[in-house]
């Protein structure tokens, strides 16, 4: 059931909310086993006992918050306070954050239940939730198939019914990627636009936090919830919150005609089938707008840069896991610092954590950071600049999320590059920090995602398109079987 | 042989209450070890910093007050290095490079050397975080294991940074006592706090390798440690060796400087801009408003005690750099208008007092009443400078009430020239022939003088009773005529 249903049918009688809850926990028992969505499962007496005391305040005072009951699933890079959040890793495989991170917060606010936290590739870095310590995720439409990454599991969790919405975070495409290849809703927001406090950064000038839902409805609904300002992270954008709901309905109401821009390139380097679905997909609203080809002729370069200042990044960002205040620990009676270091950092860290560790190292070193960061640097305002005049001309551009379908499980690692290079159309928003969804666009025996990128803060525009979309594709609250 | 020395200042501003970059608390001092520390300063995964933005204007301030060029926006930027006592493995600080700036570069000290001004010239100062601190437990070198206390990480610190132009260990000195007299005028931070001002130094001498000194705790150690290692350098030298570049450690307790580590290459810290920190920009606004906010400093004041007061620079220099001393001086100066006299007393016994009975000025109170009441008998005669000398740390203690003091002694109230004259009158009558002698050779008054002093038990001041001895041989002889 969509979450705008769930929120008029709790308003009405609230107890229903168990009848719910039961009904996801039977989901996951019969499903996860195959699924494998989830890295920790809050236990269905903690999410009773959590209820429970919400009704009462609720009863006491007249009123339940907005999202009363709502299960949420939260990706494991996002500290929940009191649950584990292992970043899909070993290295934090047993820490427990003190805190919330801003999101969860917010969530809270609004009596959201964060039911389970989900499997995501180590440290989100990778595109198919192969590189999660644990255990990889299945796609539910394909089992031999990777749900995308790095939130895989957060849209193997919707595509499965494991949840009823769920928050990714996206770097270089790790909420659009899985969101495609798992058939659901899926928005990286404008950089600044929802607080990243709390978010175990990977590249943190990239990092953003974003919502995925199985329709536009619910993704504009938790889109609202989760922006806006936080004084507690000094890159959050000073703005008013936007109830986006209210946007889109604005928009849906004014039916305003708009420019969409085909980026040539992308749809050219795309799969024939990818192509064929997602320009399909287009077409079906490219007699009411007007869509004109446009060109962004450095896929490649962006795909360069984008990986050289994420590793750069991370290579600082996960400096701070050594094993002492938190995270993994070995012995260290009669041993120096150095040596521990070594064996936490050596023992924690996957193969392509510690590949990239290594790569952000040496773009920073001196005698290479000239040739490598700071001409990705350049590179990155280039692009912007180069995106601004296009965004003159139109207001949206529409490309294949990925140019590739769902690859098989194993393929990442028999062909990485083949793999990085699949990035591609999702880099660019990420890079120059711009909002983008993934649409549902149709199937090719497996789900095909369509890509829109936008101006900074035109997320309503994002919403509206892919509200029209479904209309037409109907390719909304799609649960797989499993 | 020409000694180039240079410093590299760290100073806490601990007139903040927060760290540099979170809320904590960032007083620490006295606290149990990891009890000021939140989830940002503990570095743990997800948190970001927020600038405090009160340390920058702390930190405009002191550029200002250092006569540097203010950049027109603050870039923080990521120094990585492992450390056990750096919760995130980097340090948050600036760097003076292509692409990045410090907050304000190319500012200078002046100082007073042998009655001479020189220039110390200030390369560059940072905004940074201290990091925590790391317990070996039975010292450095016994310890079988080590314990991290992160209460002081984070806490905001500013790095400020010499050229060489210092020539020897006592203008490294003088500088220092000025620099601190300028943070302490500023109100940035309380220099007697343990760890808040700390010193490196590097000293070479000229056409030989650099050498690092670091662990210097105190303004006394550095003149000791540079001493010594200008001697250790120079040894070398004449010995025909060479100086390599290294790093030294500062060992107190023995006096003595050990090598830490060569340095072969320079370190690479891979400084990036630290992404969660956008640039801020400084505006012209917010800088005219913190010069607004700024005190007179030692160098204007030093000028305007000489104007006001009559003093030569040495004494004005030396009054000034101890803040709460020429405030007590200009208290004194509105009630006692022998300015020399009171500085001299000032800068010279009462300063040696303080120090001696090693007392808080921030704490005790000594009233500038007393200071100007000892000073005031002193002009009249009644005291001597020795009785002064000796009644001053009586006085500073609060231990006595000049008065009675002076009446329990049994000191002649002398300083009524009437009595002095009646007891002198005395002397005259008593001893004609010495009269009649003093009459005829000046130099014969010093009998009656002495006659006038056993009268008073020697308590009579030896110029007053001159003064007054002379104008009544002046009447005798007026009227022999
Ligand atoms: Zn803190």
């Amino acid at each position: 059931m969509p979450v705008y249903r769930l929120i008029e049918e709790f308003s009405s009688d609230a107890y229903k909310v168990f009848e719910y809850v039961d009904s996801i926990y039977d989901r996951i028992k019969r499903v996860e086993d195959r699924v494998k969505a989830f890295i920790t499962i809050v236990p269905k007496e903690e999410v009773y006992s959590y209820l429970e005391t919400l009704l009462k305040r609720g009863y006491n005072s007249g009123s339940y918050p907005k999202l009363f009951g709502v299960m949420i699933g939260v990706k494991d890079n996002i500290s929940t306070k009191g649950i584990r959040t292992t970043c899909g890793s070993k290295m934090l495989e047993n820490y427990i954050p003190p805190y919330d991170a801003t999101v969860i917060e917010k969530l809270k606010s609004v009596g959201m239940v964060i039911h389970g936290k989900t499997n995501m590739d180590e440290f989100a870095m990778g595109s198919t939730t192969e590189t999660s310590a644990f255990y990889p995720t299945r796609n539910p439409w394909n089992l031999d198939r990777v749900p995308g990454g790095s939130s895989g599991g957060s849209g193997a969790a919707l595509a499965a019914g494991e949840a009823s919405i769920a928050l990714g975070s996206d770097t270089g495409g790790s909420i659009r990627n899985p969101a495609a290849y798992t058939m659901v809703y899926g928005l990286r927001p404008t950089y600044g636009l929802v607080s990243r406090y709390g978010l175990i950064a990977y590249a943190s000038s990239m990092d953003q936090i974003g919502p995925m839902a199985r329709n536009t409805t619910d993704l504009a609904l938790l889109l609202t919830i989760i922006s806006g300002h936080d004084q507690r992270d000094s890159t959050s954008l000073p703005l008013h919150s936007i109830d986006y709901l209210k946007a889109l309905d604005e928009l849906l109401y004014k039916e305003p005609r708009l420019r969409i821009g085909i980026l040539k390139e992308l749809f050219e380097g795309s799969d024939d089938g990818v192509r064929k679905v997602t320009y399909s997909c287009i077409d079906k609203i490219c007699s009411y707008h007007e869509c004109i080809e446009v060109s962004i002729p450095y896929t490649k370069e962006a795909v360069a840069a984008y990986y050289i200042i994420a590793m750069a990044e991370a290579s600082s960002n996960l400096a701070r896991f050594d094993g002492i205040r938190y995270g993994l620990k070995v012995p260290v009676e009669g041993r120096n610092w150095v040596d521990v270091y070594t064996e936490v950092r050596t023992k924690g860290f996957g193969y392509e954590v510690k590949k990239r560790i290594a790569l952000g190292t040496y773009v920073l070193s001196m005698g290479y950071r000239d040739m490598y960061y700071i001409r990705a640097l350049r590179f990155r305002r280039m692009l912007k600049e180069k995106l601004d005049a296009m965004f003159s001309k139109v207001d949206v551009m529409a490309s294949p999320t990925m140019p590739i379908p769902p690859p098989r499980l194993g393929e990442f690692f028999e062909d990485p590059l083949k793999i990085y290079l699949a990035d591609v159309s999702t880099v660019i928003a990420s890079l120059t920090g711009y909002p983008a969804i993934n649409i549902p666009a149709g199937w090719n025996g497996l789900p095909i995602g369509l890509q829109l990128i936008s101006r900074p803060l035109s997320e309503p525009i994002l919403l509206y398109i892919s509200a029209q979309l479904e209309e037409r594709t109907k390719l909304r609250d799609l649960i797989a079987e499993v | 042989m020409e000694v180039l020395i240079g410093l590299e200042i760290h100073v806490q501003l601990t007139a903040l209450t927060s760290k540099l970059f979170c809320p904590t608390y960032s007083s620490y001092r006295g606290g149990s070890p990891n009890t000021y520390v939140c989830p940002i300063c503990l570095g743990l995964p997800g948190t970001l910093p927020v600038v405090n933005r009160r340390a920058i204007e702390y930190a405009i301030a002191v550029a200002k007050a250092l006569n540097c060029e203010l950049s027109d926006r603050i870039i923080f930027v990521r120094k990585h290095y492992f450390y056990p006592d750096l919760p995130k493995n980097y340090q948050i600080t600036q760097y003076d490079g292509p692409g990045f700036t410090s907050i304000a570069r190319n500012g200078h000290v002046k100082i007073l050397i042998n009655g001479k001004t020189k220039i110390v010239r200030i390369r560059r100062i940072n905004i940074e975080e201290d990091p925590g601190k790391i317990h070996y437990i039975g010292g450095i070198e016994e310890a079988q294991y080590s314990l991290v206390d992160y209460n002081r990480s984070g806490v905001p610190l500013l790095e400020i940074v010499t050229e060489p132009d210092m020539s020897s260990p006592k203008e490294a000195r003088v500088f220092l006592d000025k620099l601190i007299a300028i943070l302490e005028y500023l109100d940035v931070v309380d220099t007697a706090l343990e760890g808040s001002f700390r010193v490196d130094a590097n000293i070479s001498i000229r056409d030989y390798g650099r050498v690092e000194v670091k662990n210097i705790n105190s303004i006394k150690d550095v003149e000791k440690a540079l001493t010594y290692e200008i001697v250790r350098q120079k040894r070398i030298i004449e010995q025909g060796g060479t100086i390599a570049r290294e790093t030294r450690h500062w060992d107190d307790k023995k006096g003595i400087t050990v090598p830490l580590r060569a340095k072969e290459f320079e370190e690479d810290y891979r400084y990036f801009p630290d992404p969660d920190l956008p640039p801020i920009k400084i505006s012209t606004e917010m800088i005219n408003k913190i010069i607004s906010t700024i005190p007179e400093l030692p160098d204007q004041r030093i000028e305007r005690i000489m104007v006001q007061y009559g003093l030569d620079e040495y004494r004005s220099t030396v009054l000034v750099l101890n803040k709460w001393l020429v405030d007590f001086f200009e208290e004194c100066a509105k009630i006692y208008s022998n300015y020399k006299r009171l500085a001299d007393i000032l800068i010279t016994d009462f300063l040696r007092w303080i120090k001696e009975l090693s007392l808080d000025l921030k704490k005790f109170s000594v009233k500038p009443q007393s200071i100007v009441k000892l000073l005031e008998l002193l002009d009249k005669g009644i005291l001597s400078i020795k009785m002064v000398k000796e009644l001053m740390p009586h006085v500073i203690k609060g231990e006595i009430n000049i008065d009675e003091y002076i009446e329990s002694k049994g000191y002649i109230r002398i300083y009524d020239e009437q009595h002095l004259e009646q007891i002198i009158l005395e002397a005259v009558k008593e001893n004609p022939k010495a009269v009649e002698d003093a009459l005829k050779n000046p130099k014969a008054i010093n009998f009656l003088i002495g006659e006038v002093m056993k009268k008073t038990s020697g308590k009579a001041d030896p110029q007053k009773t001159r003064d007054i001895l002379l104008k009544i041989l002046e009447k005798i002889r007026d009227m022999k005529r």
